[in-house]
């Protein structure tokens, strides 16, 4: 197995400067310094690395569009305002290993050019922000931060910066405004923040997990790295796995690995809880599509679906998904899809920032439908109209929130729409005490719910 | 100077001008709403989506394509795009959404809303919004809270349109009111109790395009419809001393700032004009203000 | 009685300040209300926060608008414990609802409440990135997370006792604050 980002991991001592160090930390920088930064850059782009936080963009062309020629300061903002429900592998990494992402940080604004960077933690994880300020605070003790950076003429100040609870603030120009002291509203775009980011000058923002990659991808090339993987996915990717698993945790895989060795390998998931049947998986964190199992194992065209890019969104919408952010969520077949949707749709109806119309009214107007159904006061209508909501909202909103917030709700109709039938023709039945009452999903079996008994 | 294809109508723009403002070149009428954009207030627009256009064509310098529908209020024109805003289908539909999602939670109170007969939002659901409602839940409601005693605040009538803070941003000496909580319980407000006092408050309620902020010296006093806009001028050191007094007879009933053909006020006037000098011997009467034909207010025939 | 930061913290502000650029003071807004809310009761008063935008020179109304809109900051005083229990997604998948129907059981609350000896309050919260170890809290500045029945009745009783949690400590001299009162390690 490939391990670049986890690297050491078993080793608590990694989390200190000297333990980080006899894993071979550091070593990027002494090379960095030594390169032009536009050749770092080139070597990110060789590498095909992709953006971790979700839209799987390409890091060197995301650092190609910064504006180079603008007299201002440039800024690097890590995102790292992990939210989305199913992903939590940045805070592992952060918490385990906090040196991997500072010494991507300070690679990263040697090629950019940055001589001051930030790390966004989200607010809720202050411990994660304190081990971090630790390293930082080691890091500037070593000489790998301030002034003259190993005797170079590079100077770099970072800042860890804390939240305050706010998902959106996982947007990236949301994030800028938060960082600037502001209400986390998602800035509307064109300018994009390469040109007119942090304080109104040219920024990179990128997730824990993308940044912690450029240390290897500088000490071993792009090549190296785009060897990793499978076609335009390459590398390693770090996946969150919960929900009815045997072995919930973070695992590093090489992009290119088969779902279904993912779940059921006992070197990941080790299949579902109390041997139970697989329902359903949301592949990406819950903005992606939700999948029944047997979308999620092989192609509509009945292809194995690898974790990859592609192969995840084989299909598009209709019958594929997306890799997201890595946020794995597997539910076995005591699993109340409606209910699942409902919670998730509540979810992103109190993240919703409230800037602009369609997300601000439709997500609580999403939720209160789904409500409604889940709790037995649903009609026939009440579907299709919840459809149609989620199209109002979809493709029309300033960020992709409203998109997030769209299709976990289509695509569980899409697949389940026999589910939400069921809740609408059976009320009695979805009202019973332990559905509502106890209304823990592992309960669930207890009551005719699911397809097959209807 | 860029040229811009509207539903197949061309247009030459200064740089830098937006889709909408160059729609508004071509016809006031036919350009995209707008309810939360304003051109006098920097920094507006882009969150109502009403405005939303499709791109079908950028221009040949930058041909990135623009897939989804994009704000006509912040999308700046390039030579050569071609545009769909009346005659796309797929616009007409995402606007008629928008208009259904802004109405859920606004309490429909027209009837005993001072805004009535001028309000954006009326006019917009009028032209683009569906006979009912599939709202079916209750609708959102805030306690009452005072602004003092210039400004009543309906927060219910509310679509948070953002301009009555950019407004006090920009015209007064200092914002005190700003969009408090998150989301769909978002709400504009002081946080704690106080009044909205400072030479320039009263534009606040000309630039909200519903009945959310209206005058409280008119509060009751007369549906608009039954008063005459006149134009009117007066010495004043502090503003522009440009107004619109709405007569009953002679009576001056209320105070407002000139609009112009798309409904901005663009002159913003004190609080002294609009507040302190509610009779004609303040004011030097022009003639009667024009309006557009197809409002309400017009149907009284009081120009001729 | 006008809110007043210790000499130790209006030192911690000035590191926190220099971490900014000179002059982008309300970049630490965040961070700053914060070491109010830790240091002011465990919620943000409007005199705290007047105070706090007397200390960045903003206007009132600036730092009412933003506390307003992040979760963490307490607009109501809270019990000295605040239990943030995550009922998101994977949360849920793992029984979050029972858990927290039977924490507020247990402490005899409903959420947001404070408790008659005022020790606690209960939260919902939304994913607290910690879904492989679902379902889970969070009490002050850390996670406690795979929770179960027994756990809960072993956390309560203890805090209840004044007893420390069994929670790996922090790492010290941070000016980086979750602002609660009742620090469950510390």
């Amino acid at each position: 197995m490939v391990k670049l980002l986890l690297d050491g991991i078993e080793d608590p001592s990694i989390r200190y400067l000297n333990g980080y160090r006899a894993h071979g930390g550091y070593q990027s920088i002494e090379k960095a310094i030594t390169m032009s930064p536009l050749d770092i850059v080139e070597e990110v782009k060789k590498s095909g690395l992709r953006g971790r936080g979700g839209a799987g963009f390409s890091t060197g062309m995301k650092w190609s569009f910064l504006d180079r020629k603008s007299d201002k300061p440039r800024y690097l903002v890590c995102n790292a305002d992990e939210s989305e429900p199913g992903t939590f592998k940045d805070r592992y990494l952060m918490e385990k290993i906090p040196h991997r992402l500072i010494e991507g940080m300070i690679v990263s604004s040697y090629a950019l050019g940055v001589r001051h960077a930030f790390i966004y933690v989200r607010g809720e994880l202050i411990w994660v922000a304190k081990h971090l300020e630790h390293a930082v605070g080691e890091a500037y003790s070593a000489g790998y931060l301030g002034n003259h950076i190993l005797g170079s003429n590079f100077s770099l100040d970072l800042t860890i910066h804390v939240g305050a609870g706010a998902y959106i603030c996982g947007e990236e120009s949301a994030l800028l405004e938060s960082l600037e002291g502001k209400r986390g509203y998602p800035r509307i775009k064109p300018p994009f923040p390469a040109v007119s980011g942090l304080y109104g000058c040219p920024t990179v923002i990128n997730n824990v997990e993308s940044i912690a990659a450029v240390p290897w991808i500088v000490t071993h090339g792009g090549d190296a790295y785009s060897k990793i993987g499978v076609d335009k996915s390459t590398g390693t990717k770090l996946i969150s796995a919960s929900g009815h698993i045997n072995r919930p945790g973070v695992y590093e895989i090489e992009l290119g690995l088969p779902v279904e060795e993912f779940i059921y390998s006992e070197s990941y998931c080790g299949g579902i809880k109390n041997g139970r049947a697989l329902k359903a998986v949301i592949a990406g964190g819950s903005s992606v599509p939700i999948l029944p199992a047997e979308l999620i194992l092989k192609t509509a065209s009945g292809q194995p679906r690898l974790m990859t890019y592609e192969s995840l969104n084989d299909g598009g919408f209709t019958s594929g998904t997306m890799l997201g952010s890595g946020g794995f969520i597997v539910m076995d077949d005591t699993t109340c899809i409606v209910r699942n949707t409902w919670n998730l749709a509540r979810f992103y109806h109190h993240e919703s920032c409230g800037q602009c119309s369609p997300c601000r009214e439709g997500t609580g107007w999403m939720e209160k439908i789904l409500h409604r159904i889940e709790h037995g006061h649903g009609t026939q209508a009440d579907i299709d109209l919840l459809v149609d909501v989620s199209k109002k909202i979809e493709g029309n909103t300033i960020c992709a929130l409203g998109d997030a917030a769209a299709w976990p709700v289509a695509s569980a109709v899409r697949h389940f729409r026999h589910e939400f039938e069921f809740h609408v023709r059976h009320p009695d039945q979805v009202t019973a005490p332990n559905h509502v009452a106890n209304a823990a999903a592992y309960k669930y079996e207890e009551i005719t719910h699911a397809k097959n008994n209807d | 100077m860029p040229k811009i294809t509207i539903d197949s109508i061309e247009v030459e723009v200064v740089q830098g001008t937006t889709i909408m403002d160059a729609a508004r070149q071509i016809d006031p009428h036919t350009a995209p709403p707008a309810m939360c954009y304003h051109s006098g207030l920097n920094g507006s627009g882009g969150k109502c989506r009403t405005c939303l256009v499709k791109v079908v064509q950028t221009s040949e310098t930058n041909p990135r394509p623009m897939p989804k529908l994009v704000p006509a209020c912040r999308t700046l024109v390039e030579d050569g795009m071609k545009v769909e805003n009346n005659s796309s289908p797929e616009v007409i539909s995402a606007r008629k959404g928008i208009v259904e999602l802004l109405l859920i939670n606004h309490p429909l109170d027209c009837p005993v809303c001072d805004q009535a007969g001028e309000c954006d939002l009326q006019n917009l659901t009028f032209q683009h919004g569906a006979e009912t409602t599939r709202y079916t839940e209750d609708r959102r409601r805030y306690p009452t809270k005072s602004l003092g005693n210039l400004i009543q605040l309906h927060m219910n009538r509310c679509i948070l349109c953002f301009r009555c803070v950019y407004a006090a941003d920009q015209l007064t000496d200092g914002r005190d009111h700003g969009v408090l909580n998150r989301g769909d319980a978002s709400e504009i407000g002081t946080y704690i109790e106080k009044s909205i006092d400072n030479d320039f408050s009263g534009n606040l309620i000309d630039v909200c395009p519903v009945g959310a902020l209206t005058d409280k010296t008119f509060r009751f006093k007369s549906r608009v419809w039954f008063t005459k806009p006149v134009y009117a001028h007066r010495q004043c050191e502090t503003c522009c001393g440009k107004g619109v007094l709405w007569l009953k007879g002679h009576e001056v009933l209320r105070i407002t700032g000139r609009r112009n053909a798309v409904g901005e006020v663009t002159e913003f006037i004190c609080n002294t004009c609009r507040f302190e000098s509610k009779s004609l011997h303040h004011w030097e009467v022009e003639g009667p203000a024009p309006i557009d034909q197809r409002s309400v207010i017009s149907q009284n025939h009081y120009t001729s | 009685m006008n809110p007043t930061f210790s000499e130790s913290t209006l030192s911690n502000i000035n590191r926190l300040l220099s971490r900014y650029p000179a002059d982008k003071r309300k970049s630490a807004l965040l961070p700053l209300l914060h070491m109010a809310q830790a240091e002011f009761g465990g919620y943000l008063s409007p005199e705290t926060m007047d105070y706090v935008a007397q200390l960045l020179t903003l206007r009132p109304i600036e730092v009412y608008e933003v506390a307003s809109f992040y979760t963490m900051f307490h607009k109501q005083p809270t019990g000295k414990y605040v239990l943030e229990v995550c009922r998101t997604g994977p949360c849920a998948l793992n029984g979050a609802e029972s858990i927290i129907d039977y924490i507020t059981r247990k402490i005899g609350v409903t959420i947001n409440e404070i408790s008659s000896d005022g020790l606690f309050t209960v939260k919902e919260v939304e994913c607290l990135a910690s879904c492989g170890t679902a379902p889970m809290m969070q009490l002050g500045e850390r996670y406690i997370e795979n929770l179960t029945e027994q756990k809960i009745d072993d956390i309560i009783d203890r805090l209840k006792h004044g007893e420390r949690l069994d929670i790996e400590p922090n790492p010290e001299n941070s000016i980086l604050f979750r602002s609660c009162q009742g620090q469950s390690n510390g």
